[in-house]
């Protein structure tokens, strides 16, 4: 692989992550928004595998593969089986309306690559420069978590930030220990299985995945 | 040849084949739907008729709504004749810029707005203010796109962005030319009225954007503006065939190879239009007042574009 072909490919990997993030500010339907998500894991995975490729090394390679199993298909589809499982299936009415939230998540964006300026200038390489849009995904699922009101579309900030943070790990280090990989993937797996639980207890209690009806106390 | 008749060439083809274009998208349409549909020729058939019967102006309407049509057509015309279609070597050199072409374009959209408005006709002001709150959104993003590939190419001068492409082929796979192409694919759709923003083939009046405006228009006025929206479509799908696909075009003004150039365009653009047939088959016209969150997510993406061009290269 050219200089050139691996500059742009860890580019157009990396630009994919961000632009799923997009998608999810974008789209109102949870189904879009989780596929949104579940091809963010495949284009993270995408990722690995270029570093992988051109390190010539084969753990990345065996990250990529951990990352695809359980962010581009385990967590999506346990996700999907949540929206499935009955109530509305969009995001109807945001705390910020769609266009207004797609100029803030640009804004966010813009902020990410005017403060990682320097971080990259300490170590100018193809890897290093794509740092920003790690930290612009980061950006982006703190907004979405804090902009959205259902459940689900809250979940999938969270694993939002854990892409982008995944996405600076890849991009800032030669890739990380295999056995943080897994501790961190196994955290995640299980954090959205309790997330499964807590929506099917949420809709018997209240028919609905509507974070508002959540704000008071009762015994 | 010099770079006036190149320049003149590009118009006079640009003239004869919207149409056709036009009908080719509606004859693989109508195909992919199960139905016959009409000759790719009929545009042509119908802009003949509508240019043989009598010119017919409504009361009360002043000097724009006669201008209109005019101004619309060689607006377009012009674009058509300096944007680098058949040849690098476009007639006026640098004028052929992208702030030029933008507002050219703005121009014909902005008077055909206006002849809409002079009638004074409940669906003339509605389809004009429909028209311009699409403008008004999918300028910025025209701009935008195309500023994301100049940022690499170091002008904003049309044919230097092409000749830069043609130059180093690589770029065309780089992150920020993959944006400003879909940037600049979803807003050619909202600029010429397709499927999902405007629906051309529509005359429920509730709906239309597009033909709300030229409602008044009859017979040689409507074919100027039928002929320059059709050419409208044809010169944005040749924008985005030469911006980001630009092989087969000519980089001198010797006549074999502005000739091939052409017939390279011509296959682009029919690609294009084919490609778009079958995209309009498969999705449905959104309600207006989602159409500002479709060019908001185009918005963002030509920003993205420019933004990748300047952080990561």
């Amino acid at each position: 692989m050219t200089e050139t072909a691996y500059a742009q490919l860890l580019d157009l990997g990396a630009g994919l992550v961000l632009v799923c993030a997009f998608v999810v500010v974008w789209r109102r339907g949870l189904v879009a928004i989780v596929r949104a998500l579940a091809v963010q894991g495949f284009a993270l995975a995408a990722v690995a595998v270029v570093l992988g490729v051109h390190q010539h090394a084969l753990e990345p390679v065996v990250v990529a593969a951990l990352v695809v199993a359980v962010k581009g298909v385990a967590v999506p589809r346990v996700l999907l089986r949540v929206v499935r499982s009955g109530g509305e299936a969009r995001e109807s009415d945001p705390l910020i309306n769609i266009p207004t939230s797609l100029v803030g998540a640009a804004v966010l964006t813009l902020v990410a690559y005017a403060t990682t300026r320097g971080v990259v200038a300490v170590s100018p390489s193809p890897a290093t420069r794509a740092i920003p849009i790690g930290l612009a995904v980061v950006l982006i699922g703190f907004f979405v978590l804090a902009s959205r009101r259902k459940a689900i579309t809250q979940v999938v900030g969270f694993l939002l930030i854990d892409n982008g943070i995944a996405l600076v790990a890849f991009l800032a280090t030669a890739g990380l220990p295999l056995v943080v990989e897994l501790g961190a993937a196994l955290d995640l797996l299980l954090a959205v299985l309790v997330l499964q639980v807590l929506a099917a207890r949420m809709r018997t209690k209240f028919g609905g995945l509507d974070l508002d009806q959540l704000q008071e106390l009762r015994d | 040849m010099s770079r006036a008749v190149v320049g003149f060439l590009q118009v006079v083809v640009l003239v004869a084949g919207a149409p056709i274009l036009a009908g080719l998208v509606r004859k693989v349409r109508a195909r992919l739907e199960g139905r016959a549909g009409p000759p790719i020729a009929q545009p042509w058939r119908d802009l003949r008729k509508l240019l043989g019967k009598e010119r017919i102006v409504p009361e009360h309407t002043s000097w724009v709504f006669a201008v209109a049509p005019l101004v619309v057509m060689c607006s377009v015309g012009l674009v058509a004749a300096i944007v680098p279609f058949a040849s690098t070597r476009t007639p006026f050199g640098s004028a052929g810029d992208l702030f030029a072409v933008v507002y050219l374009l703005l121009l014909g959209t902005v008077f055909l707005a206006l002849g809409g408005l002079d009638p004074g006709t409940a669906f003339g002001g509605m389809g004009a203010s429909r028209e311009m709150t699409l403008a008004a959104l999918a300028e910025p993003t025209v701009l935008l796109a195309v500023f994301a590939l100049s940022v690499p190419a170091g002008s904003s001068n049309l044919s230097a962005i092409v000749a830069a492409t043609l130059a180093h082929p690589a770029r065309v796979a780089t992150l920020q030319s993959v944006l400003a192409l879909a940037a600049f694919a979803v807003v050619t759709l909202a600029e010429c009225g397709r499927l999902p923003v405007d629906n051309p083939s529509t005359h429920l009046e509730l709906t239309m954007i597009h033909e709300a405006m030229v409602l008044e228009y009859a017979g040689p006025d409507l074919a100027l503006v039928e002929l320059a929206s059709a050419m409208r479509l044809a010169v944005f799908a040749g924008l985005l065939a030469n911006l980001f696909f630009p092989w087969g075009i000519a980089t001198t003004t010797s006549p074999l190879e502005v000739v091939l150039g052409m017939a390279a365009l011509a296959g682009k653009v029919a690609c294009l239009g084919v490609a778009l047939a079958v995209f309009e088959v498969f999705v449905a016209k959104l309600r207006l007042f989602r159409v500002p969150e479709l060019l908001a997510a185009s918005f963002v993406l030509a920003f993205l574009a420019v933004t990748a061009s300047f952080f990561l290269t």
